[in-house]
């Protein structure tokens, strides 16, 4: 099964039926075996049971990311190779990433009012990541504000394309300023700074809210596709000339 | 080559007469600096504290106001149809309008700085230190925002989506234009005019070459 085979949405529909509920399945297991793990995991000595936030918020953090890499490589596809789903899997990726980032904003708040003693902090990580949410929610609207999807996915394509440049900014945001934001401590070099107790939870709910997002994107994707087959049918449909009473 | 300067002349002229629109954002940058003190009191200490900010802050909503009629107008009247189908690169071609959209809406903004500084109660190093981040600021917003205008023209109805999708973009411009500015507001030796300052530098060459050419992807993937 390659790239270019998945190109028939026909058969990407009947793959996706028969791996999302496998998936799914899978997704539920990891999520409650991480949250388990996550219970069970001692509290810091200095934070406390607020610790666990982190379980919830690191994954999301990097899912916010990785989905604007995920729709950058899709933009790849959709204005390089015309790859006839990439746009598909763009336009479906774009608000669950929303949802992510939003998320890591909002867990981050809650994390910092006990620990930094504020729920916002304009610090350098802080602020790409609310830029990263204000850049979905713009492509967001740019897919909105156009009526034929293959112009909208061009469009949305070239501006993916640029916002990109923002990813790096943010994951060395913490190394470049010295801000309030902890620097990088699981991917690093050197190893991670990280606690076993800690490290293991962390890992596995980074793996299953990767899987969630590819769940969710693959149902997206699906409906997305159907949604552009009903609307070629009343395109069809309306352009049918009227019989004559 | 003539071609190109051509383009940049026609541009420019049609900026600067009547109903061009380039010399309306000077006028709404005026605006925008005497609406400040309205808004936070005339206190001139404060003024002179927030005085950087404020010209950064009008000088980036002015170009904003002006960046539509980069491919609008065009659109409108047919012309952007032919210069699509011309032999030039449409990547110079957008490079060549850009710049001379920069020449007649932005280099305005920055000569009406010392004026408006004036206003702010800014000291001679503090207006020529915002001037200066202003004339190598001005191009990096030109040019990231000539993205937005050719994604909104091929939208039709664009309207404040432009807004939307170029502002984010030109966060990084804003924090390193008020960062080198307000070093000479702030007391002596606490911080460096050249870091920020060559970053700012850095983003408008790097936006000079991304610019156009994504503006000329999306014109061309937009306008069939």
């Amino acid at each position: 099964m390659t790239l270019t085979e998945l190109a028939n949405p026909t058969r990407f529909l009947s793959l996706t039926t028969r791996i999302l509920p496998w998936l799914a399945m899978l997704t539920g297991a990891l999520l409650v075996i991480g949250l388990y793990q996550a219970v069970l995991a001692p509290d810091d000595y200095q934070q406390g049971a607020t610790v666990k936030i982190m379980f919830i918020h690191v994954p999301n953090a990097w899912l916010a990311m990785f989905v604007w890499g995920v729709m950058s490589v899709a933009s790849l596809g959709t204005l390089v190779w015309r790859h006839p789903l990439a746009d598909v899997a763009a336009k479906a990726a774009a608000p669950i990433g929303a949802a992510f980032t939003f998320l890591a904003l909002v867990t981050g708040s809650l994390w910092g009012r006990p620990m930094w003693g504020t729920y916002w902090e304009w610090d350098a990580r802080l602020t790409s990541v609310l830029i990263l949410f204000l850049m979905y929610l713009g492509l967001i609207a740019l897919w909105r504000a156009v009526e034929d999807p293959s112009r909208a996915a061009r469009a949305a394509a070239v501006l993916t394309l640029v916002g990109a440049i923002n990813i790096p900014i943010i994951k060395f945001s913490v190394d470049w300023w010295n801000t309030l934001h902890q620097p990088a401590s699981v991917i690093r070099m050197g190893g991670s700074t990280l606690d076993k107790s800690y490290l293991y939870p962390l890992l596995v709910m980074a793996v299953a809210f990767s899987l969630l997002f590819v769940t969710l994107h693959l149902a997206a994707m699906r409906n997305e596709i159907m949604r552009r087959r009903l609307r070629a049918l009343q395109m069809l449909q309306a352009s049918k000339p009227v019989a004559p009473p | 080559m003539t071609a190109l300067l051509a383009i940049a002349r026609r541009d420019i002229r049609i900026a600067l007469r009547v109903g061009g629109g380039a010399l309306i954002g000077v006028l709404f940058f005026l605006t925008v600096v005497v609406l400040m003190p309205f808004a936070i009191g005339p206190d001139l200490n404060l003024l002179m504290r927030l005085g950087p900010a404020i010209l950064w802050l009008g000088a980036l909503l002015a170009s904003l106001l002006t960046l539509d009629r980069l491919f609008m107008a065009d659109h409108d009247d047919g012309s952007l149809d032919l210069i699509l189908m011309s032999r030039t690169p449409l990547e110079f071609t957008c490079a060549a309008k850009a710049l001379a959209h920069w020449l007649a809406a932005g280099v305005p903004l920055v000569v009406a700085t010392p004026v408006l500084g004036l206003l702010l109660n800014l000291d001679a190093t503090a207006t020529l230190s915002v001037a200066l981040t202003l004339l190598v600021g001005t191009p990096a917003l030109t040019f990231t925002g000539m993205i937005g205008a050719a994604l909104a023209v091929t939208l039709q109805r664009g309207g404040l989506l432009l807004a939307v999708l170029v502002l984010p973009l030109s966060i990084p411009v804003l924090i390193f234009g008020v960062a080198a500015s307000n070093v000479a507001i702030a007391e002596q030796g606490t911080m460096a005019f050249g870091t920020p300052f060559s970053i700012l530098c850095a983003i408008s060459l790097a936006s000079l070459v991304i610019g156009p050419f994504a503006a000329a992807a999306s014109l061309r993937h937009g306008m069939d």
